[in-house]
């Protein structure tokens, strides 16, 4: 790994962002806006509903770890399409830059990307619904690394279908997360899918880590194995997203798709 | 570096794209590749770049065959500027000058793009956003980039289309300063063929996919009884299949 070349990529990324107030406005708008949404559907709940009765912001910390994956995928999927819209995408594969140089690069600045709508947001629902995702504690920061693992991964499969398919694959790109949602038992329990769907669900990192999530608010008790689990599922999809990944790249290169790809 | 392709060929399903081409580029001096639109060119490019899979045949760079296993390093020693890919439009002329010389591993990166800058002319709208210059101004970035890392093969897909004849001229001159001065050897694509009578030291004319004569701009044209290299270009794209 050449770290200059890490950073040169990264850079184009930073640059882009810090030389548009649009896009950074961008950035922290939707996240803010899913915090306020979430934040009156949580505290209705909180006051209405046995289950959520003494858990001020479950509902809320869903939402915003929720956010935080969609937002960690999502920035990797558009840093890629704006090499695409930009028509830069030839200047970069023709650049000496490894594969594994160019995933390291957006898997860096895509967490840059979620945290500056990210953590605007966290911030505004303390005093806004008193309620903080950091009362997690110490669970939080291995609950957000195998989220942004899976976003990762998310990221990388789609920007496989971006080289594979070309800019008519842009439309999954923004749907591949809401496919999952319903699956990965965000804002309710497990029990409340059929059993069949369960055992599918469970294939999925987002259970456990959902599910663990409201174990530490609930009960107040934290499970390190539930928490190794997901990361463990998590990194097994990051390896599988790796490979199709270099298989796209192999299969545009036979079909002559990464040359003159734009809009 | 002397660039030697052999029994190149590419076919997209049914369709024979490349077909067994075969020319060599010495060291230090310009081909011109040439053919009508829809002829190969840009697929064999794509091929010497590394972006398309051969089906058959071999890229050699100074002996070496060009392969997935030195992709990195022969890379670092080419680069290829095209109006037909773009910078991004939302980076300055600057940040995307450092950005480039990154990834291309150039060393004192501000002196080299001062001295490109200077060398250029770049410097009044160097910090300007790169999809706010004009079409000339666009391509002598594109060009910047395409030197940032003085490379020793340089590929150029029309160089000059869509520019006044000032820039195009400029361009043409800068080249060929260029040239004197630093060992490059060029593989110049265009339909300009006062450019490339101008430029290039042969010429191979591809044809369907395939090559149809080389040599030099002048042994071309006596070859062909014509007085340029237009006509002569002319009369191979247009001439029957019996040519081939």
């Amino acid at each position: 790994m050449n770290w200059s070349k890490i950073i040169g990529l990264s850079l184009r990324h930073v640059y882009l962002i810090k030389g548009s107030f649009p896009r950074i406005l961008d950035l922290i708008y939707w996240p803010t806006i899913q915090i306020f949404l979430w934040g009156f559907i949580s505290k209705f709940f909180t006051l209405s509903s046995s289950y959520y009765n003494n858990t001020v912001g479950i509902i809320l910390s869903a939402a915003i770890l929720y956010d935080f994956l969609f937002r960690s995928s999502i920035s990797y999927n558009m840093m890629f399409l704006e090499e695409i819209w930009s028509r830069n995408f030839t200047n970069l594969f023709i650049a000496p830059i490894k594969l594994s140089e160019i995933i390291a690069a957006l898997t860096f600045t895509a967490i840059f990307r979620t945290l500056i709508g990210l953590i605007p947001a966290s911030l505004i629902a303390i005093p806004l619904f008193g309620v903080s995702i950091f009362a997690i504690g110490l669970p939080l920061v291995f609950l957000l690394i195998t989220l942004y693992i899976f976003g990762v991964t998310l990221g990388l499969l789609v920007t496989s279908g971006l080289i594979r398919f070309g800019p008519s694959f842009e439309n999954i790109a923004w749907a591949s997360l809401f496919f999952l949602a319903p699956l990965g038992c965000i804002y309710y329990p497990i029990e409340i899918l059929p059993e069949w769907l369960q055992i599918i669900s469970k294939l999925l990192p987002l259970v456990h880590i959902f599910e663990e999530m409201r174990n530490i608010l609930i009960y107040d008790s934290v499970s390190y194995i539930q928490i190794f689990k997901a990361a463990l599922i998590s990194f097994m999809y990051f390896i599988f997203g790796v490979i199709i990944f270099f298989l796209s790249y192999e299969g545009a290169k036979n079909r002559g798709t990464l040359i003159n790809m734009g809009e | 570096m002397k660039l030697e392709i052999k029994n190149l060929s590419k076919k997209f399903k049914n369709i024979l794209a490349v077909n067994d081409i075969s020319f060599s580029i010495e060291k230090n001096k310009t081909l011109g590749l040439l053919g009508p639109n829809g002829c190969g060119k840009t697929t064999s490019i794509g091929m010497m770049l590394g972006l398309i899979t051969p089906s058959n045949g071999k890229i050699l760079i100074d002996n070496k065959t060009f392969n997935s296993s030195n992709r990195i390093e022969m890379l670092s020693l080419m680069n290829f500027a095209s109006p037909y890919i773009e910078l991004p439009k939302k980076l300055t002329v600057f940040e995307n000058l450092n950005v480039y010389a990154r990834l291309y591993g150039v060393e004192n990166i501000n002196q080299r793009i001062e001295e490109i800058v200077e060398d250029l002319n770049l410097k009044s709208f160097f910090k300007k956003k790169t999809g706010e210059l004009s079409s000339g101004q666009k391509n002598r970035v594109s060009l910047a980039k395409s030197l940032i890392n003085k490379p020793k093969l340089l590929f150029l897909d029309e160089p000059t289309a869509s520019l006044d004849p000032d820039v195009g001229d400029f361009v043409r001159e800068y080249l060929e300063k260029y040239k004197s001065k630093n060992e490059l050897t060029i593989l110049l694509a265009s339909h300009n063929m006062k450019e490339v009578e101008r430029l290039c030291d042969s010429v191979v004319m591809m044809k369907r996919g395939a090559i149809v004569d080389q040599g030099t701009c002048k042994m071309l044209i006596d070859k062909h009884g014509r007085n340029n290299l237009e006509d002569t270009f002319l009369k191979i794209a247009r001439s029957n299949d019996e040519l081939e």
